[in-house]
């Protein structure tokens, strides 16, 4: 007999309800405003008393109205068919759903299941399974799509039967396991996992050993992001943050894309369903939309469904992780899942934390941050999910509670500046001030070294310091005036403007600089430190001036164009030919 | 409704605070309206049989004993064609001395729009100012507000924007707004004889301030209306979104809530998103664009109402005084319109985006000359033509009296280049600069 209840209390989407039975902590039940259920999730139990956050808006509920408890935890449905679609933070699916306003109460499949799938088995009669093992294949894409055993079996099972190789729809029964009490148990091409709960159905979650390659110099160079990884980006607004989460989707090394739209402008998750279909996935060739999946949860969608967006987003990621797939995570912003957190914990008269964010904040985004990783399966095959969120802090000081509790989980920080954004050098990520904890990692370091170049990792730090020693050189000569400092610091300084705009600075509009893969970014990274290694003795500040500008105009001509191409080796010649003519 | 109930009638107040009162009262639906003692009130909290209303017009002079009767709705407002040419309070109610309209009656602040049903915005919005179509060009479909101290004449250059602007419906939100500045807007739109496509909802500052909370939501109704039924383009104007959110604040501070940053309420995000996030750009060419008004406090757009604003808008506009030209400009650097891109060059001539990268970046070397002169160190010639090209660019186009086409405008900063600067310090695409450029 599931429990039920009854309305006592309410306050915007927090509502309070008289419970007769038993209910658990995260339960999901439904609120009847008349005849349309609302879905709801418990957050807190005092005695008979439930407090429930409403996924939707309550307007026209009442004290005494019905409460129908379901007896599991917000769960999203899992299959094929999930990549290339857009859903709100609770799976529905937003493209089938009719009137243009969403509807209270309406919910969609998530999945199509009309839809036929060629389905070709990989497991045999007789063969021990567990969960997440691989019982069969499906194409989806152009990503072979695994049938697992779902997460949520426990101890062992042996296979009974397989469908053969054949053209099936999702509900379909695709294989009958036998448990050890010797039941048998069917399985579909779907199964269902609790969202709030990180899916642990593999061997081992060893150190990150590689990077994911994203094409933006500032990133793969400087400050790597490892694959597994997880990272980063705090900005004020107006600094960039989405058309730098807009190029890494487009063009991170993943077979698979999710992005969390959490809590921000609907034109923008507007822009990625209109322009990914039209753009290629320069790794693959094929339609970028095809390994992209969406979530979202706009700023003016439900508060209480920001929260279970973000989880939703994770759960998918992981799901085709362990199908031993990479998989990136992008989710904008964090900062207004906390505070759905705050609204919520504020509701609950809870007592606050600082900036009235709720106290355990800092936990509950360590918690998420944690589920990103390398795996190993345990059929011995990696998988890993990489996450980056974006963070938007308040009056952008970076001393607010996300941005320092974030700070806490993340390896990877890309601290987007207002200042170089004002002076329009895009990325506005601040070389000095973000960091990657992977360059610390000796397994990392070897790897670069390795497949880039011997001494890569050092060659990286040496160019830091050029960049840390031109901005003290530029405080320098802004006190003291342009005649009061040797010349030696007007070139130390030059050297750092080129490699801040030769390549710090990245055209994320043009088509050619907008993706720089590894090879070309050692290319220009040798360059620089070749002319940054060089002791020029200029006359006077006016002719290292000229010099560099000069230079610098040459090496952005370069990276405009196509990799290899007759300019590009023009520009080439031009520059060793004035570095000859100069450089001692 | 659910369940429309009787209207029932309760005559025991157990607690007033000055936004505020609370009863016992049953079968009381969330946010559902109540008249306290002949003033409207809204249903904000329910706890058993306890019952907390906010009372838009203040709770001044209301006895514990007062009368109150619930409605059984939320706010609504009634729509039809009958809204055109009208003034109307927050209630939704003539102030014009007409009659009453009628039409279907809707609820106000209701769902927003499936993301999916979506279009991306691409019509372009010509105001005729320079510093708005030449260097943040407005779409249909955007959200932007201006951030403007209070002495800067920002209503004046929204009047000037939604009457140029080439839309359908006009739907004017006043929060707080002096009766001056009401009657101003009200004289311009009919000195424009353009009072058949204006629709206002006005809340001034001699009404009660928790009024301002209805407003954007009756303008809004009154946009999604025209824009979804009758495919209309539709420009909202909001003023002072500042006031409206210091009303958030009064009315969550009365409710014992917890205050986050600057005093204001938690939910603030929350609460201005579901404003702005009406605009929209449908599918059947029906468009609900916002042009907002942040004021700001010296400037500062840290605190925490404009820091909102600008993570929810699609950019936002400064106006600022120029003491070079001695006129207000819409300031290039610290304006941005995040849509430009959709328009810039697709819908206008092909050297758009190249010439205002161009313009703005020459004029931001007129403001590093300046600041060596200031410092004292010696100008070269470069510097003395940038600052002399800055003066004439603020003059003839980031000026807020100017009234020109995008084609003038591309072809007065041609003949500004031309006269100051090289070719080559420009830095124009070379066959831009050989189609349109003006050297001899």
């Amino acid at each position: 007999m599931a429990t039920t209840g009854k309305v006592t209390g309410i306050v915007s989407n927090l509502v309070t309800v008289q419970v007769d039975g038993p209910v658990a902590e995260n339960e999901l039940c439904q609120v009847y405003w008349g005849d349309t259920p609302l879905l709801a999730e418990v957050i807190k139990v005092n005695g008979d008393k439930a407090s429930v956050q409403v996924f939707e808006s309550t307007r026209g509920v009442q004290g005494g109205d019905k409460v129908e408890f379901l007896g599991r935890m917000l769960e999203v449905t899992l299959g094929p068919g999930l990549l290339s679609g857009i859903y709100d933070g609770l799976e529905n699916n937003l493209a089938t759903m009719e009137s243009v306003f969403l509807k209270r109460g309406e919910y969609t499949a998530a999945l199509d299941n009309t839809k036929k799938w060629a389905f070709k088995p990989l497991a045999a009669p007789g063969d021990k399974v567990s969960a997440a093992s691989w019982l069969g294949e499906v194409q989806e894409g152009w990503l072979p799509h695994k049938i697992m055993v779902p997460f949520s079996f426990q101890g062992e099972y042996t296979v009974q039967s397989v469908a053969p190789e054949g053209e099936y729809t999702i509900d379909d029964t695709m294989a009958v396991l036998r448990n050890e009490e010797g039941e048998e148990i069917p399985v579909t091409m779907t199964q269902k996992w609790p969202v709030k709960i990180a899916v642990k159905a593999y061997r081992e979650k060893p150190r990150p050993q590689k990077i994911m390659e994203t094409g933006v110099r500032v990133i793969d160079s400087f400050n790597p992001i490892a694959e597994g990884g997880t990272g980063f980006i705090p900005g004020p607004f107006g600094c960039g943050k989405t058309v730098l989460q807009h190029a890494i989707a487009k063009q991170g090394e993943a077979d698979v894309i999710v992005m969390a739209a959490c809590g921000e402008r609907a034109n923008e998750v507007v822009e990625i369903f209109t322009e990914f279909p039209e753009l290629v996935d320069p790794h693959t060739g094929r339609k970028l939309m095809e390994r992209t999946t969406i979530i979202c949860n706009t700023s003016n969608m439900p508060v209480a469904a920001r929260e279970a967006s973000v989880y939703t987003a994770m759960t998918i990621c992981e799901y085709y992780r362990a199908m031993g797939l990479r998989c990136l995570l992008l989710a904008d912003s964090t900062s207004r899942w906390a505070q759905a957190l705050r609204e919520m914990s504020n509701r609950l008269e809870e007592l606050p934390g600082s900036d009235a964010f709720p106290v355990d904040l800092s936990a509950t985004i360590s918690n998420f941050y944690a589920r990103a990783g390398m795996v190993i399966l345990n059929n011995g095959e990696r998988g890993a999910v990489t996450f980056i969120g974006t963070v938007s802090p308040a009056g952008g000081n970076l001393k607010e509670p996300v941005t320092e509790s974030t700070k806490k989980a993340a390896r990877c920080f890309y601290a987007l500046e207002q200042n170089r954004a004002d002076q329009k050098r895009y990325p506005a990520v601040n070389p000095i001030d973000s960091y990657s904890k992977y360059l610390e990692y000796p397994e990392i370091c070897e790897w670069l070294n390795s497949r880039i170049e011997e001494g890569w990792v050092d060659n990286v730090l040496k160019a830091k310091n050029y960049v840390r020693r031109g901005r003290e050189m530029a405080d320098q000569i802004n006190i003291l005036g342009d005649d009061g400092v040797p010349v030696s610091y007007h070139e130390a300084y030059w050297k750092s403007e080129l490699i801040d705009y030769a390549f710090l600075q990245q055209d994320a509009f043009d088509s050619v600089d907008a993706l720089c893969p590894m090879e070309r970014q050692k290319f220009m990274l040798d360059l620089l430190l070749d002319i940054c290694g060089r002791d020029f003795q200029f006359d006077d500040f006016e002719k290292c001036r000229a010099f560099f500008k000069d230079l610098i105009n040459d090496l952005r001509q370069m990276n405009y164009s196509e990799w290899g191409s007759e300019d590009f080796r023009a520009y080439q010649e031009t520059i060793s030919k004035k570095l000859a003519e100069n450089g001692k | 409704m659910a369940n429309k109930a009787y209207q029932r009638t309760y005559t025991q107040l157990s607690a007033i605070t000055k936004a505020t009162i609370s009863l016992g009262a049953s079968h009381v639906t969330n946010e559902e309206l109540a008249v306290v003692d002949g003033k409207l009130a809204q249903v904000v909290k329910t706890r058993g049989n306890d019952v907390t209303l906010q009372v838009f017009s203040g709770t001044e002079g209301i006895p514990t004993n007062a009368e109150v009767s619930f409605l059984g709705t939320p706010p609504t407002l009634k729509v039809s064609e009958q809204l055109a040419g009208r003034f109307f309070n927050a209630y939704g109610h003539p102030i014009d001395g007409g009659p009453e309209v009628e039409g279907e009656e809707r609820e106000t602040g209701g769902p927003s729009v499936n993301p999916y049903k979506r279009r991306q915005p691409s019509e372009l919005i010509p105001t005729g100012i320079a510093g708005i179509d030449l260097n943040n060009t407005l779409v249909t479909g955007q959200k932007i507000p201006f951030f403007a101290d209070p002495d800067q004449p920002y209503n004046r250059v929204m009047a000037d924007v939604a009457l140029r602007a080439d839309v359908d419906k006009i739907i004017l939100g006043g929060m707080g707004l002096s009766n001056d500045d009401y009657l101003y807007f009200r004289q311009q739109f009919e000195a424009a004889g353009a009072l058949d496509r204006i629709v206002c909802f006005i809340n001034t500052t001699e009404n009660p301030p928790v009024e301002r909370l209805l407003v954007p939501d009756m303008a809004l109704t009154a946009a999604e209306y025209f824009a979804v039924d009758k495919n209309e383009k539709v420009l909202v104007l909001l003023t002072d979104m500042t006031l409206y959110a210091d009303a958030l604040c009064i009315v969550s501070n009365r409710m014992d809530q917890i205050p986050s940053k600057d005093s204001m309420p938690g939910s603030l995000y929350s609460d201005l998103a579901k404003i702005y996030e009406k605009a929209v750009q449908l599918p059947t060419g029906g468009s609900i664009t916002i042009i907002a008004v942040t004021t700001l406090n010296d400037g500062d757009i840290t605190h925490a109402i404009p820091d909102n604003t600008g993570y929810i808008t699609e950019g936002q506009l400064f106006l600022r005084a120029d003491s070079d030209s001695g006129c207000t400009i819409v300031d290039p650097f610290r304006s941005l319109s995040r849509l430009k891109q959709l328009v810039q060059g697709k819908k206008t001539r092909e050297d758009h985006s190249q010439v205002m990268n161009a313009g703005v970046r020459l004029y931001a070397d007129a403001k590093n000359a300046k600041s060596k002169l200031e410092n004292g160190f010696d100008l070269s010639d470069y510097d003395l033509r940038c600052i002399d090209y800055a003066k004439e660019y603020a003059t003839r186009l980031l000026s807020i009296e100017v009234n020109i086409r995008i084609e003038e405008m591309l072809d007065i900063a041609w003949e500004l280049f031309a006269k100051y600067f090289t070719p080559a310090e420009t830095g124009i695409k070379q066959a831009l600069m050989d189609k349109y450029g003006k050297w001899q």
